[in-house]
């Protein structure tokens, strides 16, 4: 099928198992699946320009109806969501000139810088999700061993949960008590500290597309101190309001195919239905440990890219 | 024992494939009525096609998820 805006010409079942793949994944990880999805694209020869928006555009549809469904489990802290909306909107912006800057020096220098950070982002991601879920889990076995030597089997349920290795970090930035200090649900941060993530991430999102959730979300958590629920709920309410900012902004600069987008959306609806139904039955960093390969294939797609020159078609 | 999980994962199948027949039609409707008039709107007026591809994403997001939610109420009703 001819994609007459990108001037690309790819099968719809691609596109729309593309989509299922990164539904699913959506549903099961909380996550908005740019790092496959950005990788996909540009291996059947979407030009990277058109990869950012484009996949910007393919979130909106896809958070839009989960930042619903949170809010109304009073997972979304608004508060914090507008806060952060302001820092990832200007960041989005400072990523979205990143590639406008780019476009001057050609097209190959877009596709090679932005092809470059992205899998540098992709590798740091795995190494660290597998270093936190391996710690987490060691520091769960300790006190497991623990608790079964004291019998104390109540101590079980406290591990269920999403517990991890890293909150002494939050712990430190919540220490910090540069005014003006904003009260969330359970603690009170500094504005600057919630500004600074959500910049950080927005600068991830313009430059590479998707809502950047797989450097918020674990910001929120790690950085913030933020509840994992929370910070999934508050995460998706501010994506569905940043990506649509940046789905304008990089549509106005000529750099979204909706067509791409609306028909990767039919198969991603789909999946993010089942990836949601299938954590009934899984939790924890046992969850995370399972992400770690996604960002590997997603790395490994767009170095084949970069390396042979080619794509996949 | 084992009736039960195999009669939902055939319901469940069903439901795909009547969802994929559904998916195929809208995006060949879709390419069809829309292509050329997003292509149009996005070579003479970048602003209006901004407008209409959030709305357009906005819109499908909304309307896939009313039939998709649909579509697996239907199997869980069918394997109770």
């Amino acid at each position: 099928m001819d994609f007459l805006i990108s001037h690309t010409h790819i099968s719809p079942f691609y596109l729309v198992t593309v989509g299922f793949i990164i539904g699913m994944l959506g549903g099961f990880f909380g996550v908005g699946g740019s790092f496959i999805a950005g990788p996909a694209l540009f291996a059947v020869g979407v030009p990277m320009n058109f990869v950012v928006g484009t996949d910007l555009a393919h979130i909106v549809g896809k958070s839009i109806v989960a930042a619903k469904k949170h809010r109304a489990l009073g997972n979304v802290d608004l508060k914090l969501g507008f806060i952060m909306v302001a820092g990832t909107i200007a960041g989005v912006e400072v990523g979205a000139q990143g590639i406008e800057r780019l476009k001057h020096l050609g097209q190959a220098s877009v596709d090679k810088v932005v092809g470059l950070t992205f899998v540098i982002v992709l590798l740091s991601i795995s190494a660290f999700v597998a270093w936190e879920s391996w710690q987490t889990l060691k520091m769960q076995r300790k006190r497991d061993g623990k608790s079964k030597q004291s019998a104390k089997p109540s101590s079980k349920t406290a591990y269920k949960g999403d517990e991890s290795a890293f909150a002494h970090i939050a712990q430190r930035v919540h220490s910090i008590k540069i005014p003006p200090m904003i009260k969330l649900r359970a603690s009170e941060i500094s504005l600057w500290a919630i500004l600074g993530v959500s910049f950080v991430g927005g600068i991830f999102s313009g430059f590479l597309g998707g809502g950047a959730g797989y450097i918020r979300m674990p910001s929120m958590v790690y950085l913030l101190g933020v509840p994992t629920h929370v910070a999934v709920g508050t995460d998706l309410f501010e994506v569905v309001i940043s990506a649509s900012y940046g789905t304008f902004s990089h549509a106005l600069k000529g750099n979204v195919d909706i067509m791409i987008a609306l028909v990767m959306h039919t198969g991603a609806a789909i999946g993010a239905q089942l990836g949601a139904a299938s954590t009934e039955y899984f939790h924890g960093p046992k969850i995370r440990l399972a992400f770690v390969p996604l960002p590997l294939i997603g790395a490994a797609i767009v170095i084949y890219g970069l390396l042979s020159g080619k794509n996949l078609k | 024992m084992e009736e039960k999980p195999k009669s939902a994962l055939k319901t469940f199948l069903i439901e795909l494939l009547v969802y994929a027949a559904l998916v195929v039609f809208y995006v060949l409707l879709v390419i069809r009525v829309l292509g050329n008039w997003l292509n149009g709107l996005f070579e003479h007026s970048k602003t209006h096609y901004a407008i209409a591809a959030l709305l357009l994403i906005i819109g499908q997001g909304i309307a896939l998820e009313m039939l998709t939610t649909l579509l697996l109420k239907l199997v869980r009703l069918r394997t109770q």
